[in-house]
C-alpha cells in the first residue's frame, strides 16, 4: 500500500505540479511548434510519452547495471543520447513494418523527438532523483502524460489566438509565448495539491 | 547572407540573427536558467564554449562525415564536448553546477548548437565556423543575461544573488516563476521586432528550418498539407 501510494504521488506530481513543459521548461520546441492543430498535438504527445517510457526502460538499467558497475558514470550524457537516438530509429522501423496506420499517424513526429530535451531530461532526472526502476517508469509515464495534457490544452488556446487581432510586433511567437505563460500560471495553482491529497 | 566578411559573421549573431530572440532556438535553457543573472551568464558561457569547439571540429570533419549519418555524428561530437564542459564546471565552479543541474547536460540537445552545425559549420571553413560559433554564443549569452536581469531585478529584487534593498517592497514575484519567464521572453521577442523595425526575419510561426532534424523529417511538409485542408 505504501509503495502504491508513493507511486501515485510521483505520477500526479509529474503530471500536474512539476509539469515538464510548464514548470520545468523541457520540450518547449515541440510544445510551441506542433501545437497548432489538436490532432497533431495529440499525435506528438502520444509519441513523446511512448519514447519517454521506452527510453527510461532502457537507460535506467544501462546506468545502474553497466555504467556504474564499470565506473563510467561520467559517460552518461553521451551514452543516453545515443541510446535514445537509436531507440527512436528502431521504433520508427518497427512501426513502419508492423503497423503502417500507426506509423502514418505518429511516424512524422518520431525524428523530431530524438533531439527533444524532455526525453533526455526525463532519463537523466530519473537517475538524479534516485528512483528505483518502477518509480522511474511511473515518473516518465507521468511526464509524458503531463506533456500530452499541456499540448492538448494549449492547442485549444492557440486556435483562439489565430482568430484574434494581435498587435503587429507580437504576432507569431511572441503572443504564443504569452499565451503559454497563462497556462503555466494556471498550473501554478496545483502546487501543494498532491501533498495534501494524502496527508 | 549577402555580406560574408568575418566581422559580419561575428556580429550577426548578436542582434540581426540572435539565436534566442530572432531565430528562436534553444528556448528551454533560455526559460529555465534565467532566474538568476549569474546562472544565466554561466549557462551562456558554457554553451558558447561547446558551440565554438563543436563548430570547429564539425567544420574540420565536414568532408569526412558521410551526408547520410551526419546528424548522429554531430550529436556524438557535441555530447563529447558537453561532457568535458560538465566535468570542468563540476570541478571548478561547483555552485554553478548545482544551479544549472540537468540543464548543463541538456546543452547536448540544444537546438542552437545542432542548428548551427547543420546550417553553418557543415558548409563553411574552420575559421568562419569558429567566428560564427563565437558570435552566436555571444548573442545567446547576451539574450540570457538581459532576460535574467529583468527577471531577477524586478522579480527577486536582487542582482546575481546580491539583494537590492530599495526594490524589496516592489517585488513582482511571478517574474521568477515559470509563467514570468514565458511572459518576459514573449515581450523581448516583440521588443526586438520593434528595434529592428521588422527588418529581422519575423517568424510568423515556429519553423522547422532551425530544427536539426529538418533534413530527415517530413513534419514541415505534413504541417503545410494540414493547413491546406
Amino acid at each position: 500500500m505504501e509503495v502504491f501510494k508513493s507511486l501515485i504521488i510521483i505520477l500526479l506530481s509529474s503530471v500536474l505540479v512539476n509539469n515538464y513543459v510548464l514548470s520545468r521548461f523541457l520540450g518547449i520546441c515541440p510544445f510551441l511548434g506542433v501545437s497548432k492543430k489538436l490532432n497533431q498535438a495529440v499525435g506528438m504527445g502520444i509519441s513523446v510519452t511512448a519514447v519517454m517510457l521506452l527510453a527510461t526502460a532502457v537507460t535506467w538499467p544501462i546506468q545502474y547495471l553497466l555504467l556504474d558497475k564499470v565506473g563510467l558514470g561520467y559517460m552518461q550524457t553521451i551514452i543516453f543520447i545515443l541510446v535514445i537516438a537509436t531507440l527512436v530509429q528502431i521504433l520508427e522501423l518497427v512501426l513502419k513494418r508492423f503497423s503502417p496506420t500507426l506509423h502514418k499517424g505518429l511516424g512524422v513526429y518520431l525524428p523530431l523527438i530524438t533531439t527533444n530535451c524532455a526525453v533526455l531530461g526525463v532519463a537523466i532526472n530519473n537517475i538524479n532523483d534516485g528512483y528505483n526502476f518502477l518509480e522511474s517508469i511511473v515518473s516518465s509515464l507521468g511526464c509524458g502524460l503531463g506533456f500530452l495534457f499541456a499540448m492538448v490544452l494549449f492547442s485549444g488556446l492557440r486556435s483562439r489566438i489565430d482568430e484574434s487581432r494581435v498587435p503587429k510586433p507580437f504576432r507569431g511567437l511572441a503572443v504564443t509565448l504569452i499565451a503559454a505563460s497563462f497556462i503555466s500560471l494556471a498550473f501554478m495553482g496545483f502546487a501543494g495539491v498532491v501533498d495534501s491529497l494524502f496527508s | 547572407m549577402k555580406n560574408n566578411s568575418n566581422a559580419s559573421i561575428l556580429l550577426k549573431g548578436i542582434l540581426k540573427e540572435n539565436p534566442v530572440l530572432v531565430l528562436i532556438l534553444g528556448t528551454c535553457p533560455t526559460l529555465a536558467t534565467t532566474t538568476n543573472v549569474a546562472g544565466a551568464f554561466g549557462m551562456g558561457i558554457a554553451a558558447m564554449v561547446v558551440l565554438v569547439c563543436s563548430n570547429m571540429l564539425i567544420s574540420l570533419l565536414r568532408k569526412i562525415i558521410p551526408d547520410t549519418v551526419r546528424i548522429p555524428c554531430y550529436i556524438v561530437i557535441i555530447a563529447g564536448f558537453v561532457t568535458i564542459v560538465q566535468m570542468i564546471v563540476q570541478a571548478f565552479f561547483p555552485a554553478l553546477y548545482e544551479m544549472l543541474g540537468v540543464y548543463l547536460a541538456l546543452i547536448t540537445v540544444n537546438c542552437i548548437i545542432l542548428g548551427r552545425a547543420e546550417m553553418f559549420a557543415g558548409k563553411n571553413s574552420v575559421g568562419k565556423s569558429a567566428l560564427d560559433g563565437l558570435g552566436m554564443g555571444l548573442g545567446f549569452t547576451l539574450a540570457l543575461c538581459v532576460m535574467a536581469f529583468i527577471r531577477e531585478v524586478f522579480g527577486n529584487a536582487s542582482f546575481a544573488g546580491i539583494e537590492i534593498p530599495f526594490l524589496q517592497p516592489y517585488k513582482i514575484a511571478v517574474l521568477v516563476k515559470a509563467p514570468g519567464g514565458m511572459m518576459v521572453y514573449g515581450a523581448l521577442i516583440a521588443l526586438v521586432y520593434v528595434i529592428t523595425q521588422g527588418r529581422a526575419p519575423l517568424k510568423t510561426d515556429f519553423s522547422c528550418a532551425g530544427c536539426p532534424s529538418a533534413g530527415n523529417c517530413q513534419t514541415g511538409a505534413c504541417m503545410k498539407k494540414g493547413e491546406e485542408q
